[in-house]
């Protein structure tokens, strides 16, 4: 009955489940806030859980992923092109994947964070989170753009919310070129593996923001058309 | 003549049976197309759209169906051909309703969203043509009529897109759009109003036999439409709004003022409804019954008998009555993101479109007309997804279902005059 009626013109909107995508993919990331304080610690028992919430997380993302693109076939009429909505969707994604590496990363090594650099590691992952969490704040005005078929004033909001995700990024850049130059005073007494690894995990929580970042634009140039 | 003479008490009760039948059958299905964007956008619950469709669609039928009833009783047959052989176009318009009926019962069945008109229109069109002679057809209507049913989607859905880019303009992009909605909505409900108002004056009171003088007719129209933008503000004044919901410029508050104004595009829808798809039930019968009840003679001026428009509406209310919950059910939980100020757009354009078309007596498929109206929107941005496969599917059932119901209706009429003329 319901392909007879005309109801069926009504696709399935992509517009929540992208929220939804990215609900989970911000509370994946900020799942690594307790796995950090628990290395700091050096309790790996508790790392070791926190990883593996992060891990469901991130396993939950992808089956909305999966989801979105299998309800997303073409000949699909939106007010953003398909395509865009597949980009932002992969970029989302990219969030969760990377928090999973960091902390998969850590846990598999048992790597520590050098007390003295633990302080300013801290700030720059929270700044780092912080612009995931601007991210998603961006993807949940994608209803109110709806309701304002995408242009005028709701269009402006988000594109300031778009550059304060551009000013969190740049401010986490300075951030990481401070914990850089703490850990090269640090260097020549730490164990020269651990500390490539290191600079690895510096630039992994650097990439959150630069993902984060990259949702952003993305959403810009969706609406730019 | 002898067969109509002897006969004729029995055709006509066939004929009304069938076309009894016919409006049950539009009540029961086509209906939930008419309603189903309020109840999807959750504007009206499902007994509210009963209740409104039945008041509505029986009113639009009754007041404003006339105009189309007697295009499908005497506008698509050249009438000269069947002056000596009036049973013929008895047959023919009785195969006709056979024929359009069982198109649609299998259309349903399948889930083909097929269109009650076109199949009455090709049924016709059918009999007349192959049974009877190709010249029996009034091809240049026949024309115009296709032509309409490209024109009026295209129509209402550039309607809706200028509605729906007011509402953004006056509502959604201010500083203050709640605000906005409470001063704005009303005057889409007078204007929605007005036109309903306005068709049904021109064109169907005569039906009911009251005849009003030009002018008057606007007065009236304008005066309907004051009295429903204020009886639409009182409505709006009385809701309860959550002050918290519109913190960060979140619609939830103006969506509900929208909601207030989705009953009265869905009155108007199940009016316009009532008012065009009615004809396709009893139009045929209105032909059978008027060539009977003057013993075989066909009157190019007689008056529709009265008691055949009313008899459609109650055919429409009683399917509705019986299955239109459960229809309107099935497609009322599918739709998650029409928020009411995207239904009412599409609504009002198509509610309109119809209405207008239904005063000069074109049948047109309201469903169609809906989902120009849709893409209208949807053209605005402002529909998050449109599925294409199904507008294209809606497009092919509708070059499907003409020969579809003209075959069948020549099927029936040849057996019809087996039956009766041996």
């Amino acid at each position: 009955m319901p392909s007879n009626s005309f109801l069926g013109v009504f696709a399935k909107s992509p517009l929540k489940p992208l929220e939804q995508h990215i609900k989970v993919v911000q509370k994946c990331s900020q799942g690594l806030l307790p796995f950090f304080t628990a290395v700091f610690a050096a309790d790996w028992p508790s790392a070791a859980q926190c990883q593996y919430e992060i891990s469901t997380l991130e396993k939950q993302a992808d089956v909305l992923k999966r989801e979105l693109r299998i309800n997303l076939p073409g000949g699909i009429f939106m007010p953003v092109q398909r395509q865009d909505v597949l980009d932002l969707l992969t970029q989302q994604d990219k969030i969760a994947n990377k928090a999973k590496d960091i902390s998969g990363r850590i846990l598999g090594r048992e790597l520590l964070i050098p007390l003295p650099m633990q302080d300013s590691f801290m700030q720059y992952l929270k700044r780092c989170l912080d612009a995931t969490k601007q991210a998603k704040k961006v993807i949940y005005e994608l209803d109110d753009l709806l309701e304002t078929g995408f242009r005028g004033r709701e269009l402006r909001l988000v594109e300031d919310m778009i550059n304060e995700l551009d000013l969190i990024e740049d401010d986490t850049d300075s951030l990481q070129i401070h914990l850089r130059k703490d850990l090269l005073a640090l260097e020549k007494d730490l164990n020269p593996v651990d500390v490539m690894f290191l600079y690895n995990i510096i630039e992994w929580v650097g990439e959150l923001a630069d993902i984060s970042e990259r949702v952003g634009s993305r959403l810009e140039l969706m609406l730019a058309k | 003549m002898e067969i109509i003479q002897t006969y004729g008490f029995m055709l006509i009760v066939l004929a009304a049976g069938v076309g009894f039948l016919m409006a049950w059958g539009i009540g029961a299905n086509d209906v939930a197309n008419a309603m189903g964007t309020s109840v999807g956008s959750k504007a009206l619950t499902i007994k509210q759209a009963i209740f409104i469709a039945m008041i509505f669609e029986f009113a639009g039928a009754y007041l404003a169906g006339g105009e189309v009833t007697s295009t499908i009783r005497k506008g698509i047959i050249e009438s000269a051909y069947f002056i000596d052989s009036p049973e013929l176009l008895v047959f023919g318009m009785i195969s006709a309703l056979f024929a359009a009926g069982i198109w649609l019962a299998f259309a349903s069945y399948l889930g083909w969203p097929v269109s009650t008109t076109h199949s009455i229109v090709g049924a016709i069109v059918g009999f007349a043509a192959v049974g009877v002679n190709v010249d029996a057809v009034a091809w240049a209507k026949v024309g115009g009529i296709v032509g309409s049913w490209v024109i009026t989607p295209a129509i209402s859905g550039f309607i809706a897109y200028l509605i729906f880019q007011s509402a953004q303009k006056l509502i959604f992009d201010t500083d203050k759009p709640f605000e906005n909605a409470k001063r704005y909505v009303p005057y889409y409900m007078a204007m929605a109003g007005f036109v309903m108002a306005l068709v049904t004056i021109k064109k169907g009171l005569s039906h009911v036999g009251l005849e009003l003088p030009e002018a008057q007719g606007y007065y009236i129209a304008i005066a309907i439409a004051i009295v429903v933008g204020l009886l639409g503000r009182v409505a709006i004044n009385r809701l309860k709004f959550d002050p918290k919901a519109d913190k960060h410029m979140h619609y939830a508050n103006v969506e509900k003022v929208f909601a207030v104004l989705m009953v009265v595009t869905a009155c108007c829808m199940a009016f316009a409804h009532g008012s065009n798809d009615v004809a396709n039930a009893i139009g045929p019968l209105a032909a059978v019954v008027s060539i009977v009840s003057s013993g075989g003679e066909i009157a190019k001026q007689a008056a529709l008998t009265w008691w055949i428009l009313p008899l459609g509406g109650l055919g429409i209310v009683a399917g509705l009555a019986l299955f239109g919950h459960r229809v309107i059910k099935t497609i009322g939980n599918g739709i998650t993101h029409l928020t009411p100020s995207r239904g009412f757009a599409a609504e009002l354009a198509a509610a309109c479109t119809v209405v207008i078309a239904s005063g000069t007596g074109l049948p047109i498929s309201t469903t169609q007309t809906l989902v120009g109206a849709v893409l209208g929107v949807g053209m605005a941005r402002g529909i998050a997804a449109i599925n294409m496969n199904v507008v294209r599917n809606i497009v092919v059932s509708w070059v499907i279902t003409l020969p579809a119901g003209a075959g069948l209706s020549i099927i029936f009429f040849f057996i019809l005059k087996a039956v009766f003329v041996v």
